[in-house]
């Protein structure tokens, strides 16, 4: 859990703590190809689940502090401090710089917290629910389409659109962060799993194209 | 494979959906004064509809919302879909008397105050296993 960044000065438990897939970091550096697909494990990133009515008065609450929740399937909202995806139509994913955890001088959550108030829903840190794999290059679509089964043509999957849906047969959040890259938010214990699928499903492109 | 237009999330995959079973089945007003019979039946007896089928279904690895659908349970095809809690439409591609392939029995979907009866072909009087019907 991000929260034992606070006992960094108690016995470095920040330190010698490890990312899901951080045992596959030479395998995935191996496994890219530099200027056609290149897989690679993203930093901590603090997150919250938030579960709220939109339309209540909690949700306008919750939408101020984060800058407007997504109204509906695909959609992203936020700011830079985090963006909000959307995973349900009263539940939504805050994703944010680790810096933005309260136990390393942030806010986030407890703004979120103090935001729901009392009202009926949920606020939740998931910090260390998911981690972040990012795959980008021309050929990263192609390696995707292996095993998702969304349209993912950039007609229908613009950048800046999050899905919650399922790669290489288990649940991930896909979201298109520019017109090359893709970053997919397995839960932790998928994480090896995803990893290697995709270093398989990338494995083709580091031969030469058979014509 | 089939593809299920979820009422959130627009058209789906079949593997990221859940299948809930049959829909309308209420929960009993007071289930104490049923006897276990009664009690079973609720509990394990459901329709095994050949044709049009009212069901629920649910996307697990989407929005996990739970919705209902219409389908059509000889061919698939998906006839209509709508929220849980509202009553069962009628079917608008009410099936025409079999022809073929389809079964001759009369539709069993008579469990639950809204569910019409779709067929109205009862060629032959099969005689249902006690307690599948009411």
């Amino acid at each position: 859990m991000a929260n034992t960044a606070a006992l960094e000065g108690i016995n470095g438990l920040r330190d010698i703590r490890r990312s899901p897939a951080s045992h596959l970091a030479p395998a995935l550096e191996a496994g890219s190809i530099e200027g056609t697909v290149v897989l690679k494990e993203g930093p901590f990133q603090t997150m919250a689940g938030v579960r709220v009515d939109p339309g209540s008065e909690a949700g306008s609450r919750i939408a101020s502090v984060v800058g407007g929740l997504p109204a509906r399937c695909g959609e992203v909202g936020g700011t830079e401090r985090a963006s909000v995806l959307w995973l349900g139509p009263s539940e939504f994913l805050m994703v944010a710089p680790e810096e933005a955890h309260d136990s390393l001088g942030g806010d986030l959550i407890g703004s979120l917290v103090a935001a729901l108030g009392d009202a009926p829903g949920q606020v939740v840190d998931l910090s260390a629910n998911r981690t972040t794999f990012e795959l980008t290059g021309p050929r990263a679509r192609a390696v995707l389409e292996k095993g998702c089964a969304l349209d993912l043509h950039p007609r229908t999957f613009t950048a800046g659109t999050a899905l919650n849906t399922e790669v290489g047969f288990i649940p991930v959040i896909l979201l298109k962060s520019g017109e090359e890259s893709y970053r997919l938010f397995p839960r932790a214990s998928f994480a090896d799993f995803l990893g290697r699928w995709l270093l398989d499903a990338m494995r083709e492109f580091a031969s030469p194209e058979v014509p | 494979m089939l593809l299920i237009s979820c009422p959130n999330c627009g058209s789906r995959d079949e593997t990221e959906f859940h299948y809930g079973g049959q829909a309308h089945v209420p929960y009993p007003e007071v289930p104490s004064e049923l006897n276990d019979r009664e009690w079973s039946e609720y509990l394990f007896y459901r329709d095994n509809t050949k044709g049009t089928f009212a069901e629920r279904w649910l996307h697990s690895t989407g929005c996990r919302q739970w919705f209902n659908m219409l389908r059509d349970t000889v061919t698939y095809d998906i006839q209509a879909i709508y929220p849980m809690g509202s009553a069962r439409p009628d079917s608008a591609g009410a099936p025409t008397p079999d022809s073929g392939t389809a079964s001759l029995a009369p539709d069993s979907t008579t469990t639950g105050t809204a569910a019409p009866d779709v067929t109205g072909t009862s060629i032959s009087p099969a005689t249902a296993p006690e307690g599948a019907t009411k």
